[in-house]
């Protein structure tokens, strides 16, 4: 009669957050940044993220199928890569590069290393660079299409339009670029990055639902601030504090910071992990931008850090509540005996030698 | 005001309104009843009465099998059946003395201190009522001027109190069943500090020690008041979750006079009431697995505790029976009970109005920490603080899916430990690994489970972990 009681170890109840609502929460906090990219470039920016979310979910599903596994389609993760593929490519790329893209991050980053959470590094990122070293010319085109938004694409200082490059570029260079058109997503950059402002709505709507902590995105971007604050010091920029902030708002760093490197899988588990995965990802970039050749440099920083993330958490385990005094003393004793070690080796090379 | 709390936790539906309000009722005992040898940590009591012997209500059957254990006493008069096994809430089979009740109720005799006439006298009265709880609701005022604990005490020395608590058989009646007489046995009582009354009832659904908050403030401060009579320099403190204001108020009134015993309102989360959590809420101070309350100065007791106390020094009555809430929606009228020990789940069930429909979970305590039971013969004892039955168990029909690393249950772990990384350990066998990340910390919450987006019993695999671990402790020193 009682056969219906059901036997299990406790807790007999679970909170309401399962990885599908995280997944849907970041869709959700994404729609801004894509509705900026697309008011901005036109309807062929909306095809391109519509193709690489349909080809990422796709290939996740055909490769289950072919694998016999079973089809985690439904978890929404596939969906996030292929939008944030979709979000970083040039708005009028041709359609068959956001495919090849996210095929490349289901199958090869994420499917063969083993599925959800078993990736070593971000898929959507991993596909971008392949696809920047691959298609390098296609990739770094920028030519705005029929979007509603009026763009500007001359730098206000000089007479230069701007054609084909992006307001990093000029950066690059200590020009300032014009912070308003940065910050709303009135330039030329890649289709979900254009727009600080809706990234930033994004970020803190993640924030609030606690589905990230302010830990990553906050160490990175500050780190970064501060670097290029004291770069743009002592190079001498015009007016230091402006060309920091638009440092911040250009290229791909605040869509990096608030929905790439808190990528759950490819960054750290533990609280101190994350500060110091965020500020090597600010310093990182900063190298990348402020000394390397190129202008970009999020996306290698991302992907290059992803894979020191088992070191850094290793090296950042908490240690357990009370135990502070224990770990120290423990510590000592390794080191007293190292010591005892040395001094019995260097007594019996005495003796030898005696 | 100020309110004490900790780093972790989580927030689990609560559940306390199904009872909170509702006024203790006395659960009359069926026929039989199966008293456990092993209702506390420690050895198992021994039993010394034989089939065919009469006991009385608050007889011994059985006394303690050592210094860390405790005596057990009938909660009926009637015929002692035999030596059955039984089944404990963890699920291992124990001895237990069945006794057939005879509803005759006859007591044995106590001894409550010299002046308790007029309490005793009150108590008596009211007990005839049976329907009610057996002492009507009075205000802390008019018990405490019925008691007059400080008199009464002056009359006792600190052995008289340690013996008569000891004598009573009281364990720490939160869930863990520590022999109280060994937790107030530190090896330098001096360094104690604080005796912390834990009433934070963290746990959902639970609301026992809510209805002995506000139905018996006198009754606890005056408990309270004979523990620190073996701690001269400890001050005595209240800790208490804010989602009960009305507890907090109340005792916060009849405190008001108090100098060395307070109200620590803390801030509602779970597991408030995890003894390492709650000291470190009201000290600062950290405790580990490694370490006793006791080392960081604290001592740390149940409220039903503490009642069980004031009912052992003041009227000599040994802990017999508790304050029990049923709860959950399977059953048709969720309720606080003062039952007897002994009788079994099922009993009291049956006098909760049944259920509604067959539960598919049946859970000794609350859903956080509690034992889920296989059928309804498990029987109330000294730490049944709930009983809890829920229509849809959702842990059996949870998909477990990958780990996405998300780092909620070490955002959720009290112990501040990384326990999807221990979970593996445990997986893998890697013991030694699992040692050294502090895997023998965890006191299991269940707060890393019940964060888990991706549905992993990670406290049960922790848990797991440290039982290999410590299995293997014990054969290596054998």
């Amino acid at each position: 009669m009682n056969s219906k009681l059901q036997v299990s170890a406790s807790p007999h109840t679970r909170g309401m957050v399962t990885t599908r609502n995280i997944m849907f929460l970041v869709f959700a906090a994404l729609m801004p940044a894509c509705l900026m990219g697309v008011l901005a470039f036109g309807t062929h920016a909306l095809l391109v993220l519509i193709v690489s979310v349909l080809s990422a979910v796709g290939s996740e599903y055909v490769y289950e199928r072919l694998m016999h596994k079973r089809v985690t389609v439904s978890d929404g993760s596939a969906a996030v890569t292929g939008l944030l593929i979709g979000m970083n490519m040039p708005p009028q790329i041709d359609l068959w590069i956001p495919c090849l893209g996210s095929v490349f991050a289901i199958v090869i980053i994420k499917q063969l290393y083993g599925g959800l959470g078993q990736n070593f590094m971000n898929p959507a990122l991993g596909a971008r660079c392949f696809l920047l070293i691959s298609f390098a010319g296609k990739m770094t085109t920028f030519t705005p299409g029929n979007g509603v938004l009026k763009l500007v694409t001359q730098v206000p200082s000089t007479t230069d339009a701007l054609s084909g490059a992006t307001p990093l570029a000029y950066l690059k260079t200590g020009t300032l670029f014009d912070l308003k058109a940065l910050f709303v997503g009135t330039t030329l950059g890649c289709i979900g990055e254009v727009s600080a402002i809706a990234i930033l709505a994004g970020g803190i709507f993640l924030l609030a639902m606690r589905v990230i902590r302010i830990r990553i995105p906050g160490s990175y971007l500050g780190t970064f601030a501060v670097l290029t604050l004291l770069t743009a010091l002592v190079r001498g920029f015009d007016q230091p504090v402006i060309f920091t902030l638009q440092e911040l708002c250009a290229g791909g760093i605040m869509l990096g910071a608030w929905f790439m490197a808190t990528d759950y899988v490819t960054s750290p588990i533990t609280a101190m992990g994350q500060v110091v995965f965020g500020c090597a990802l600010g310093f990182l970039t900063w190298v990348f931008r402020m000394i390397g050749s190129g202008s970009e440099g999020v996306s290698y920083s991302i992907i290059f850090m992803n894979l020191l993330v088992p070191i850094i958490e290793r090296y950042t385990r908490p240690v357990a509540a009370g135990m502070a005094r224990e770990s120290r003393e423990n510590r000592r004793l390794v080191k007293e005996n190292r010591k005892e070690a040395r001094r019995l080796k260097a007594e019996d090379k005495k003796e030898k030698d005696a | 005001m100020r309110r004490f709390t900790f780093r972790g936790g989580v927030h689990p539906y609560e559940g306390k309104e199904l009872t909170a309000e509702k006024p203790v009722r006395v659960l009359e005992a069926g026929e039989e009843l199966a008293f456990l040898l092993s209702q506390h940590i420690g050895a198992p009591a021994k039993s010394i009465v034989k089939k065919g012997d009469r006991v009385l209500v608050g007889q011994m059957i059985a006394e303690a099998g050592g210094f860390v254990s405790a005596p057990v006493f009938s909660s009926v008069s009637g015929t002692v059946k035999g030596i059955e096994k039984r089944r404990s809430a963890p699920g291992a089979l124990v001895d237990a003395i069945v006794v057939t009740n005879d509803f005759a109720y006859e007591k044995a005799p106590t001894q409550p201190l010299p002046g308790m006439e007029a309490y005793c006298k009150l108590r008596e009265t009211n007990q005839a009522d049976r329907s009610e709880y057996n002492l009507v609701t009075r205000s802390a005022e008019e018990s405490l001027a019925l008691i007059r604990p400080d008199e009464r005490l002056s009359l006792l020395s600190a052995g008289d109190v340690m013996e008569r608590i000891r004598k009573a058989g009281i364990v720490g009646m939160g869930g863990a069943g520590f022999p109280t007489h060994v937790k107030l046995s530190p090896s330098d009582p001096e360094k104690i500090d604080y005796i912390l009354v834990n009433g934070s009832e963290c746990e959902p659904y639970v609301t026992c020690d809510y209805r002995l908050m506000c139905d018996r403030p006198g009754e606890l401060i005056a408990g309270l008041k004979a523990v620190l009579k073996l701690f001269g320099s400890a001050k005595g403190a209240f800790c208490i979750e804010d989602n009960k204001p009305k507890a907090i108020q109340i005792l916060t009134d009849a405190l008001r006079h108090e100098e060395t015993i307070y109200v620590a309102p803390c801030r509602t989360k779970y597991p408030e009431g995890a003894e390492r959590n709650l000291i470190k809420a009201i000290t600062g101070r950290d405790v580990n697995s490694k370490m006793l309350p006791a080392d960081a100065g604290c001592i740390v007791m149940n409220v039903s505790t503490i009642f069980a106390i004031f009912e052992a020094v003041f009227l000599g009555q040994p802990l017999y029976r508790r304050i029990l809430t049923i709860s959950g929606d399977a059953v048709v009228n969720p309720e606080n009970f003062l039952v007897p020990t002994g009788v079994t789940f099922g009993e009291v069930a049956e006098k909760a109005g049944g259920f509604l429909q067959t539960p598919e979970k049946l859970i000794a305590g609350g859903p956080m920490m509690g034992f889920a039971q296989s059928d309804f013969s498990g029987v109330v004892t000294k730490t049944s603080s709930a009983l809890t039955a829920f229509r849809y168990d959702l842990v059996s029909r949870i998909e477990e899916t990958p780990c996405i690393n998300c780092g909620k249950c070490v955002d959720a772990c009290p112990a501040r430990l990384v326990p999807s990384h221990l979970a593996d350990m445990a997986r893998k066998l890697d013991l030694e690994a699992f040692e050294e990340n502090y895997g023998l910390e965890c006191v299991n919450c269940g707060s890393c489970s019940f964060s888990c987006p991706a549905g992993r019993p990670l406290a049960a695999l922790v848990n797991q972990g440290r039982q290999m671990v410590l299995a293997a402790r014990r054969k290596a020193r054998k």
